[in-house]
């Protein structure tokens, strides 16, 4: 089958998911990011790789922390970044995504940096690049829809390898709304394809799809039985919107049942890190004497976001 | 043509030391360009009985090839764990040829500061530069065809030895 993330050498040329990436992209990008985080220590905070590259932030939904470290990523690889507010501007006045992707184009764009609300919309950019023959313009997924956020599930990637050093004999619990959330599928295919020995889904059953054991991962309704012996636990926000509806009775029942507290937790492995992609509901899905503890690396994932995204980029630029 | 024979590397690397021993200054540092400059670099510390933390430099970063190659997949992580600022530096790799490595390991050291001075070591020097750049300690001069390389690595017992190999 055809995977539009990879050029005719195999390649890595966009990235636009996690799955369907074979390990040793996943691997090689995990590696690459290692060398760059070095960079940002120094007190020149640049290299040259991307010099003179255009990289334009199409932030069509909104977001603090992922369009800032890509920005901050591009412009410690010296590439000018362009931040589009395009919510408010063209697209309001009734511009198509690809009449907007074509006088970007018209201005020598290099890199298209894509959020967006509707799952897929960077592969039909993709596929609109391929048709006008600008297969030297590169796209990143910066989250579509409830489908991918690649480059957070390679952070996360990174964190655990950075941690835990092996994934192969690795329990790794993703808590929460799974359901709407494209970090969860972004992590659960990286997981797999990097051989994680356990991935367990937890979570109450409205918040969860259904046929996930189909992706190889084990379904638990209780956080108890989600969380015992775990290497890893990643919590996931429960998006205030998914309060109003019928999904969940109260923020406080969820966290009686699901928040990660010092006590939940202590079943988990003793060693157990605990993530959390951001941002986070105190008292919602994590008790801030978890969010602050040891085993928080909340704050560890988020620089190492910057150097994963500098890897991505450099990569994609360079094929 | 291919060299009938090879000389040693680590009577090269004694050889070096013995060059770079007279223009030592108390502060001077020894930075290794990976892979071969590494070696090279941490034999020159142990004789030249320099401290054993040196600085590694990969310059995958800085190529100016990158546009045409893209990136290296084996980076490895610079680390240059002293002050660059005023000292005098002594950049080591294995082969010198067209300089373009050594450009671009002067420009990311610059990135870490000024440094005092910096004076190229290399055990062999090929010729061939297109770019105005002098190793000042060099063991070997030699000549070689466009399409063979020279490759500096570790026996199974750690020493240091050429090969020399052809590329496409």
């Amino acid at each position: 089958m055809h995977n539009p993330q990879l050029n005719d050498h195999g390649e890595l040329t966009h990235l636009l998911s996690t799955d369907g990436l074979p390990r040793e992209i996943l691997t090689q990008i995990l590696d690459i990011a290692s060398s760059f985080l070095e960079v940002s220590d120094r007190d020149v905070k640049k290299v040259p790789l991307l010099r003179g590259k255009s990289v334009f932030n199409l932030f069509f939904e909104n977001s603090t922390r992922t369009r800032t470290t890509f920005e901050i990523a591009a412009k410690r690889l010296s590439a000018d970044v362009i931040n589009l507010d395009v919510g408010r501007s063209s697209t309001a006045k009734g511009e198509t995504l690809l009449d907007t992707i074509d006088n970007l184009v018209a201005m020598h764009a290099d890199m298209f940096v894509v959020r967006h609300g509707s799952s897929g919309a960077p592969y039909l950019i993709v596929d609109h690049l391929h048709r006008i023959g600008r297969t030297d313009v590169h796209v990143v997924n910066a989250g579509d829809g409830r489908h991918a956020h690649p480059t957070q599930g390679l952070l996360d990637m990174y964190t655990i390898r950075h941690y835990k050093k092996d994934f192969a004999n690795l329990t790794v619990a993703i808590v929460g709304d799974i359901l709407h959330s494209r970090v969860a599928r972004s992590d659960i295919h990286a997981l797999t394809t990097l051989g994680v020995g356990e991935v367990r889904a937890v979570g109450p059953q409205t918040l969860l799809p259904t046929a996930l054991e189909k992706m190889g991962v084990r379904v638990c309704h209780d956080l108890q039985d989600g969380l015992k012996g775990c290497d890893v636990v990643i919590m996931l926000r429960l998006q205030n919107e998914r309060m109003n509806g019928t999904l969940l009775p109260s923020a406080r029942e969820y966290f009686s049942c699901y928040g990660l507290t010092p006590k939940t937790l202590a079943l988990a492995k003793p060693d157990a890190i605990v993530m959390h992609p951001g941002p986070m509901n105190r008292g919602v899905e994590i008790d801030s004497e978890v969010a602050d503890g040891p085993q928080a690396v909340i704050l560890p994932q988020v620089t190492f976001g910057i150097a994963v995204r500098m890897a991505v980029m450099s990569i994609l630029a360079g094929n | 043509m291919p060299l009938t024979s090879l000389p040693d590397a680590e009577a090269q690397c004694a050889a070096l030391a013995e060059l770079i021993r007279p223009q030592l200054h108390p502060d001077s540092m020894l930075v290794g360009i990976h892979s071969g400059g590494v070696w090279v670099a941490r034999r020159l510390a142990q004789l030249l009985g320099l401290p054993e933390q040196i600085g590694l430099i990969d310059v995958s970063f800085y190529r100016d090839d990158f546009g045409e190659k893209g990136l290296h997949p084996q980076v490895k992580p610079t680390s240059i764990p002293f002050d660059v600022e005023g000292r005098p530096l002594i950049l080591v790799d294995d082969v010198l040829y067209t300089g373009r490595t050594t450009r671009a390991a002067i420009n990311e050291l610059f990135d870490y500061g000024r440094p005092a001075s910096i004076r190229l070591a290399v055990l062999a020097d090929r010729g061939e530069r297109e770019l105005p750049i002098y190793a000042e300690f060099c063991t070997w001069q030699v000549e070689l065809g466009k399409k063979e390389e020279l490759v500096l690595e570790p026996n199974t017992t750690g020493r240091l030895q050429w090969r020399q190999a052809e590329h496409a």
